[in-house]
């Protein structure tokens, strides 16, 4: 076990360095000046060489290189071309919304789509199976600002029930935090549902053909014993890993919604320091999702073998 | 023996069970999938000869009009006509999606068939491959259409890097088990050139998972490519795009949520019946896959 945990956080390394590489060589090696790139067309020649010293242009490409790794293993990612504050302040500042709307989302979407995908498994082939299917298929297709537009004009504009867009802090209460974080949370929820409803029952499916869940069935195990304690608990480990790999879904929606509900979250950030091509937050961003999204893959690898004692490494 | 192994092959192989159009209209639903996506092509490609007005012409005296005879879904907040708009618009979506498929499956099925028979160079490229995937699609994709400007080729490269990884591993693992099959050992026995083998015995076997990929990587594409415009970071904002519409529309959401209304119903559609299709294909080419999911 210990030397499994060795080994899979030990390849993880190799995923990142990749992923530090590429948002390394993606500035430097776009044709043309970067300097010039960042700055824009109505640079002064003092904003290019501040640029320039700023990002360590003037170097060799490799000393640039280790400079660059060796900042960002102490943790610095680096300055703001346009506020001059360090990366990770602006990041810390900006992430109590996104997390927010991360973890209601990870929790509306389990809390709905498990059920539906055992329904829709244990009522295979009816109506209400088809009736998930075809669900899940929509919530797949449905772009997720489209959703995040039609939930506004439905609860907030026509039946005002709920405020329009923006975000209050814990801090300030939280009945105008919850208030804010509802249509959000919904337009998130919709596509993280479809995935894991899609999954559940085909795990549900694979499970409830085994010959325990006949046994089960034939010691007159009432039904719900028989699908919640045989069934899903088998069914888990397929279903934890999409949540895992939907994880990387939920990063793209977040910065769309926090787009549309108008979020200043990480995702906002991002949006922000790509129009004003603030090269230093965009790479901090990728390193810090792609980082995210490594671990929570790791940690669901491990969680295998606490969920499914069949599992050994 | 290698004559006993030569029939079974051929039986069992995916790709020797050929794909008919039957499929695009197994059941009800997928034939309307069909027929929408066929409408959605047809009226981009005729989008010069069936839209009403110039998609580009300026009329400040028409903001933002109802709809009329003359604008049936009226005019967006510079005067031009939404119709005409969003027929336009399909054309940009549909290419990109188009686009993004061929290339991406060009370029991941050659990664793949080099990996998949290399160790050595599996090894790199499967790592280089695993890292690409671990940077959400949109991220990669806006920081490279913000650092190389915003043309129709950029946003294609930036939409179809993230793919890539995806097609390599598909065909990687496709090859990695056809290799270990008799007749590949044979042809490598009788001293085929390793170019012939790769193309002639193995790259067959990739045919059937690529197209129904394909189809996820079009939909995927065209989703991307509105999202991009709809955060202002694909293509010009004067083209006319379904992304580049919703955007403009969002500033007049509160007085006229049909400028983010029409396009978004078309682009959901247009990838709604890709997905269906896909699925369609898929089922038709894997008997398998269909009894896993739906008949057990």
């Amino acid at each position: 076990m210990l030397g499994y945990l060795i080994r899979r956080i030990l390849a993880a390394i190799p995923v990142m360095g990749v992923v530090a590489l590429f948002v390394f060589l993606l500035l430097r090696l776009t044709p043309g000046d970067p300097a010039a790139i960042l700055a824009g067309d109505n640079a002064t020649p003092e904003q290019l060489e501040r640029i320039r010293t700023s990002l360590g242009l003037n170097e060799p490409l490799y000393t640039q290189f280790i400079t660059w790794i060796g900042k960002l293993l102490q943790g610095d990612l680096g300055v703001s071309l346009i506020s001059q504050t360090p990366v990770i302040k602006m990041i810390a500042s900006r992430v109590e919304p996104t997390i927010s709307i991360a973890i209601a989302t990870i929790i509306l979407a389990i809390l709905v789509a498990v059920p539906l995908g055992v329904i829709a498994a244990w009522k295979h082939g009816t109506w209400i199976d088809r009736f998930v299917m075809g669900l899940s298929v929509v919530g797949f297709s449905v772009p997720v600002f489209v959703i995040g537009y039609m939930l506004i004009k439905v609860f907030a504009l026509d039946l005002r029930w709920l405020p329009v867009q923006g975000y209050r802090s814990i801090y300030n209460g939280f009945g105008p935090y919850f208030e804010r974080l509802i249509l959000p949370t919904l337009t998130l929820s919709f596509i993280y549902i479809a995935l894991i409803a899609r999954m559940t029952r085909a795990a549900m499916l694979d499970v409830l053909g085994e010959d325990y869940v006949r046994t089960a069935r034939a010691k007159g195990i009432a039904e719900r014993g028989v699908l919640l304690r045989h069934a899903l608990r088998n069914a888990a480990v397929p279903v934890i890993t999409v949540i895992g790999t939907g994880f990387a879904l939920l990063i793209s929606g977040v910065v769309v919604t926090e787009s549309v509900f108008n979020l200043p979250g990480i995702g906002r950030l991002t949006v922000d320091a790509v129009l004003a091509r603030d090269y230093p937050v965009i790479q901090a961003m990728i390193l810090l999702t792609s980082g995210v999204y490594v671990t929570v893959n790791l940690l669901i690898d491990l969680a295998y073998t606490l969920l499914d004692p069949r599992i050994r490494y | 023996m290698a004559i006993e192994t030569v029939p079974d092959v051929a039986l069992t192989g995916p790709t020797r069970r050929g794909l008919g159009l039957g499929f695009l209209t197994a059941t009800p639903i997928i034939a309307g999938a069909t027929i929408c996506l066929t409408l959605v092509v047809l009226s981009a490609i005729l989008a010069p000869l069936i839209a009403p007005h110039d998609p580009m012409l300026l009329a400040p005296a028409q903001r933002l009009k109802p709809p009329s005879a003359e604008f049936l879904i009226g005019t967006d907040a510079y005067g031009r006509d939404l119709l005409s708009r969003i027929l336009y618009g399909g054309r940009i979506s549909l290419l990109i999606g188009l686009g993004a498929a061929v290339v991406s499956i060009s370029i991941g099925l050659i990664i793949g068939l080099v990996s998949g028979f290399f160790k050595w160079v599996d090894a790199i490229l499967m790592r280089i491959m695993d890292g690409l995937m671990a940077i959400p699609s949109i991220l990669l994709a806006i920081a490279v259409v913000s650092l190389s400007g915003a043309s129709l080729t950029t946003v294609l490269i930036a939409i179809t890097i993230p793919e890539v990884p995806r097609v390599a591993r598909l065909v990687r693992s496709v090859v990695l088990s056809a290799r270990e099959e008799p007749y590949v050992e044979a042809a490598i026995s009788v001293g085929s050139c390793l170019p012939k083998i790769m193309w002639r015995h193995l790259m067959p076997n990739t045919i059937a998972p690529l197209i129904v990929q394909s189809t996820y990587i079009c939909a995927s594409a065209i989703l991307t490519e509105a999202i991009l415009s709809f955060l202002g970071a694909g293509i010009s904002p004067e083209t006319p795009t379904w992304g580049n519409i919703m955007a403009e529309g969002r500033s007049y959401f509160q007085i006229k949520p049909s400028l983010i209304f029409w396009p978004g119903l078309l682009l959901s559609i247009a990838i709604l019946s890709v997905n269906l299709i896909g699925d369609a294909a898929r089922d038709a080419l894997d008997p398998r896959m269909k009894q896993r999911e739906s008949s057990k």
